[in-house]
């Protein structure tokens, strides 16, 4: 958004500030500045490029929670090799942000949610199409960067003064979770940042900005190189149930009980809890 | 011109028409949708005058920033002739073109704790910049400098060098005839500079979430808050935007011709 508005704003300034000469100058300058944008573009969308294609056949069309990035990448690519011709294109990002998406029209097939909380707000806009189906479970470990900077031992340790722990937002599914575990476990924590999915929170422990965050057990399994996870006993009681349904207006509506099946099926037992899921 | 007036095509006048729909109809989405029976009290909340706050604190610390920085490059850029400056000018636009995420992951790498500068800065004084409120500022003044210095440099190019010329032959110093010959020379494209360098750094989204994370009171400022209403409470996100448009359009009304192009 900004950065379009800041493109947009930008060349306007740029072909009005330069009035005079140097219009050499300016054409390289120009080039330079497009080959950098491409550059830049292909950097940002380099990860959302794999299911983009797909014009020759049917596409599928899943929003699912950030945590459910490997797993369901994974499952989407056995569900596409058993079916040719089939693309399978995923939106991952907070639960809250899909499902308002998915209230407000966009043409998802599927939902999977981090939480019933979001689930609710696609089911009680009528957009889903049957009872939501918990497929999996997820609870929060302490996700320190490998060499712990900080040296935390367990949940205690993130209300020491000076920490950089980095929560999830409230309103978002893991950062629900994250107040219910603290709370239980009896520690104020003052979080340096309350970041929008669970995903942000994890990079900024993997770049080591952040020296603790609260992150889904399956987020450290998928960046275990970078990640160390301690388990707390206090998670036990901020579970989150992964419920998932196929929206009321899915345009691929086999395709998407398809992957549902796929999904709820041993094989898709299986892979969720490679990826550090429970499964029920 | 006078008096022969062409009717315009049709051809041309249905899609102009379009382009003016697509852009202006979504603002006035923005006024429709608002909660104007509530706005005072929504206004009013402590979240909202903290964002608001914060944002513009650190926007004008960010452009006074990109002006004490930016002022001499592009005087640099305008002045001195040296080799590369057309690849130093091209360097000095890539923030302008670069997705502001992009820019904040740079930022992180080179400032971040862990980072080319930032690991030293850490090591050698304890400070650290992200989650800070001039890890704000910095991510902005990155974004929003290119504004300021393209607007500059434009100015200066087209300023008239024969008064510096002449007060430098009336014996005034390299240093004077900058300060009392050129800057106030080319004041109106340093103020329309620094207007769009503060409203770009206002606007700042992307880097500023990457680099300084978001936190209410420190680092979260309006744009984020935006994003964050909308999971929760879409009324208060409509509040927030509102404000920002105001901004915006005060703005454009504080640069009247020199942006729209009527003067």
């Amino acid at each position: 958004m900004s950065a379009v508005t800041g493109m947009a704003t930008g060349g306007k300034s740029a072909a009005a500030a330069r009035p005079d000469r140097a219009r050499a100058g300016r054409a390289r300058a120009g080039a330079a500045r497009r080959a950098a944008a491409v550059m830049a573009a292909v950097a940002v969308t380099g990860c959302a490029a794999t299911g983009d294609a797909g014009t020759d056949g049917e596409t599928l069309t899943v929003f699912a929670a950030a945590s459910l990035t490997e797993p369901f990448t994974a499952l989407g690519r056995e569900f596409e090799a058993a079916r040719p011709g089939v693309r399978v294109r995923f939106g991952f990002g907070g639960s809250s942000t899909l499902a308002r998406q998915i209230t407000e029209g966009a043409p998802a097939d599927v939902f999977a949610a981090a939480s019933p909380a979001t689930m609710a707000q696609v089911t009680r806009a009528g957009d889903a199409a049957g009872t939501p189906r918990t497929f999996a479970r997820n609870r929060l470990v302490i996700a320190v960067p490998k060499d712990d900077p900080g040296r935390v031992r367990d949940v205690r340790d993130l209300a020491r003064p000076g920490l950089k722990v980095v929560l999830c937002a409230a309103p978002v599914p893991c950062g629900a979770a994250a107040e219910k575990a603290l709370g239980a476990a009896g520690v104020s924590v003052a979080p340096v940042s309350r970041e929008q999915d669970v995903k942000a929170v994890l990079a900024k422990v993997r770049m080591g900005e952040a020296d603790a965050g609260l992150v889904y057990r399956s987020d450290v399994k998928a960046a275990a190189s970078q990640v160390a996870g301690i388990e707390f006993a206090a998670s036990a009681r901020a579970v989150n149930d992964y419920p998932i349904v196929r929206t009321a207006n899915a345009p691929e509506a086999a395709l998407a009980d398809g992957f549902l099946g796929l999904v709820l099926s041993a094989r898709g037992r299986d892979v969720l809890a490679r990826a550090g899921f429970e499964v029920p | 011109m006078n008096g022969t007036r062409v009717r315009p095509p049709l051809i041309l006048m249905v899609p102009a028409m379009a382009g003016l729909a697509f852009l202006v109809l979504p603002l006035a989405g923005l006024l429709v949708r608002a909660p104007w029976s509530t706005l005072g009290t929504r206004l009013a909340e402590p979240h909202v005058l903290e964002a608001l706050r914060l944002s513009l604190v650190t926007a004008t610390l960010a452009t006074g920033l990109c002006l004490l920085l930016g002022v001499p490059l592009a005087w640099t850029l305008a002045r001195v002739p040296f080799r590369g400056v057309r690849l130093v000018r091209a360097l000095v636009t890539v923030p302008l073109v670069l997705p502001p995420v992009v820019g904040g992951v740079a930022l992180l790498l080179v400032l971040g704790r862990r980072g080319l500068v930032g690991g030293r800065l850490d090591a050698a004084f304890g400070i650290t910049l992200p989650f800070t409120t001039a890890g704000v500022v910095l991510a902005e003044a990155f974004v929003a400098m290119p504004f300021l210095v393209i607007s500059v440099e434009g100015a200066l190019r087209a300023a008239d060098h024969r008064y510096e010329e002449a007060a430098a032959t009336l014996g005034a110093g390299r240093w004077t005839v900058f300060l009392r010959v050129t800057l106030p020379l080319v004041a109106p494209g340093i103020a329309a500079g620094s207007v769009l360098c503060w409203a770009r750094a206002l606007g700042e989204f992307g880097a500023t979430i990457t680099f300084a994370g978001s936190f209410p009171g420190r680092t979260q400022t309006m744009p984020l808050a935006v994003y964050l209403a909308l999971e929760t409470d879409p009324q208060a996100a409509i509040v927030l935007s509102l404000i920002l448009l105001a901004v915006a359009v005060l703005v454009l009304a504080a640069l009247r011709g020199r942006w729209t192009g009527t003067s």
